[in-house]
């Protein structure tokens, strides 16, 4: 199966969508585990493959099932597997774990699911903007799909029974991307973060557990898994996300109101580096991107798209710009394509 | 990024929340380690739980216990704070259940149901439910009563096999 079917489009979470200022995209996630199977991490390679072919067989049987993509890690090569990462496609773990490892992804890259990652399966559902709802339905419709052909652990007690028991219950994490620059320009992203951690949410950055938040991207998502039912969690996340959007759109009309010269200089200086810089480090065209990003959604930008932009936040990584060249590339040769794409990208903008 | 501690380049980047202060830290691999920190295995809620259960060990036979079923042993379950299968949660459910609910503040699922388990675990708590009244029953000698619920019970199990097949 050939990795380019992707990289000629980009993924369908990336049109436009309900609150597509501040939020990026919504998913939900959820940890399924083979009934008396041994779980990926203390499985033996033999163990790895029936639960492959097990999932294989599955996707047979369901409707669309042929539609989807799939790869097992030990087919890519590292760049590849990078590359997927990239796309949010695959977590880091996997990324790495090569032997056992694989994926199954929708041509929308809408839905997939991660085999043999610490569980044996991790169902994901991407939506464009905030949609919770409708990305929890999508992954519970492909859950029921492929239950039919698959028996999970379960107990009734202690609901799905995943490989650690913070994931135990519903197995199910649901989270929204938002982008906040607001809330950092204003300086009133701490006391934001810290509420929502307080009751009960993670706050992590753009490529989840341990990143840092680059590009003013911020992750949240429910840490408790057991004792709510799924639509109760999603309503919480759901209701906190939109008091967080509150708070980001009242920043970005202070800023409007009471530093518009320092607003408009934010938006004129990224847009000025990223179109005419000749050397750009991933750190450096992430943040600027993100001023870019603002001031689209401040109709500063009128000709730049804001889903064009949400592209660049991807197209900019490593693995896709030694794609896109065909070559491996160092690290300075990558900064020299990265200005070029987003020079490129801005021309007549 | 440069490591806060020397000149190389970082490769652990943790945002912490402290006091209400968002603190940024970037670190090399070396004085990452140095802080005790696994490059490829993020700290989790899990870990920590699972340190705290350390202070209070329990016997010492339970002390070697390890899963019938996989061969996880508890030692090695608390140093990496992951499960080897299922049935580790019985093996290991004295320690797992306080970690559980420290973790989630619950210990009761009531999510969604697998719709193959739905029939037989839902049968199966009924079964339990219909039991306890069937002694109840008995220990008033309300005999009628009784073999009310013995021959739902018999329903119930009847009900449980069409389930399966």
């Amino acid at each position: 199966m050939n990795l380019n079917t992707l990289l000629e489009r980009h993924g369908g979470w990336l049109e436009s969508g309900p609150e597509e200022g501040p939020v990026v995209s919504s998913r939900v996630r959820l940890a399924r585990n083979l009934h008396d199977t041994t779980f990926p991490g203390w499985a033996s390679k033999e163990v790895h493959d029936r639960v492959w072919n097990e999932v294989v067989l599955a996707f047979d049987h369901i409707q669309d099932g042929e539609d989807f993509l799939h790869w097992r890690m030990d087919e890519l090569d590292s760049l590849e597997r990078e590359l997927l990462f990239e796309r949010h496609l695959i977590s880091a773990e996997l990324a790495e774990r090569k032997v056992g490892g694989g994926l199954f992804v929708s041509p929308d890259e809408c839905r997939g699911v991660m085999v043999n990652e610490e569980d044996h399966i991790r169902l994901q559902s991407l939506q464009p903007g905030l949609k919770l709802q409708k990305a929890w339905e999508e992954a519970e419709r492909l859950d029921d799909e492929l239950e039919q052909s698959l028996t999970y652990a379960f107990s009734s007690k202690l609901g799905y029974l995943t490989a650690c028991p913070s994931n135990v219950g519903t197995g199910m994490r649901a989270s929204v991307m938002l982008h906040l620059p607001g809330l950092i320009l204003t300086e009133e992203i701490n006391p934001v973060v810290n509420a929502v951690s307080k009751i009960g949410l993670t706050v992590r950055g753009l490529w989840g557990e341990g990143s840092e938040a680059s590009g003013h991207m911020f992750q949240i998502s429910n840490q408790i898994t057991l004792g709510k039912t799924e639509l109760e969690i999603i309503s919480t996340l759901d209701q906190i996300v939109l008091e967080v959007i509150e708070h980001e759109k009242n920043a970005r009309l202070r800023l409007m109101e009471t530093q518009k010269l320092r607003l408009h200089d934010h938006i004129g200086r990224a847009y000025g580096i990223l179109a005419h810089a000749a050397l750009m480090s991933s750190g450096e065209a992430l943040d600027l991107l993100s001023g870019l990003r603002l001031g689209v959604d401040m109709g500063l930008l009128p000709k730049i798209k804001r889903q064009d932009v949400d592209q660049l936040f991807i197209r900019i990584h490593p693995a896709h710009l030694q794609r896109e060249a065909g070559e491996a590339l160092s690290p300075e040769e990558r900064d020299v394509r990265r200005a070029q794409l987003i020079r490129n990208f801005l021309e007549g903008k | 990024m440069k490591c806060d501690v020397c000149e190389k380049e970082a490769v652990v980047h943790l945002t912490q929340v402290l006091d209400g202060e968002m603190k940024e830290v970037h670190l090399c691999e070396k004085h990452a380690k140095a802080q005790g920190i696994d490059i490829n295995s993020p700290i989790s809620i899990t870990d920590i739980l699972m340190g705290l259960g350390e202070a209070k060990q329990g016997i010492a036979s339970e002390l070697s216990l390890s899963c019938p079923r996989c061969g996880m042993a508890r030692e090695e379950f608390r140093k990496t704070g992951r499960l080897g299968c299922p049935d580790c949660y019985n093996t290991f459910m004295a320690e797992l259940a306080a970690a559980v609910k420290a973790m989630h503040h619950a210990n009761q699922h009531i999510g969604k149901i697998p719709a193959r388990e739905g029939v037989q675990t839902r049968v199966k708590s009924k079964i339990a439910r219909l039991k306890k009244d069937l002694d109840a029953a008995i220990a008033r000698e309300d005999y009628e009563k009784a073999a009310g619920i013995r021959d739902q019970i018999n329903a119930a199990r009847d009900q449980a096999q069409g389930g399966e097949s």
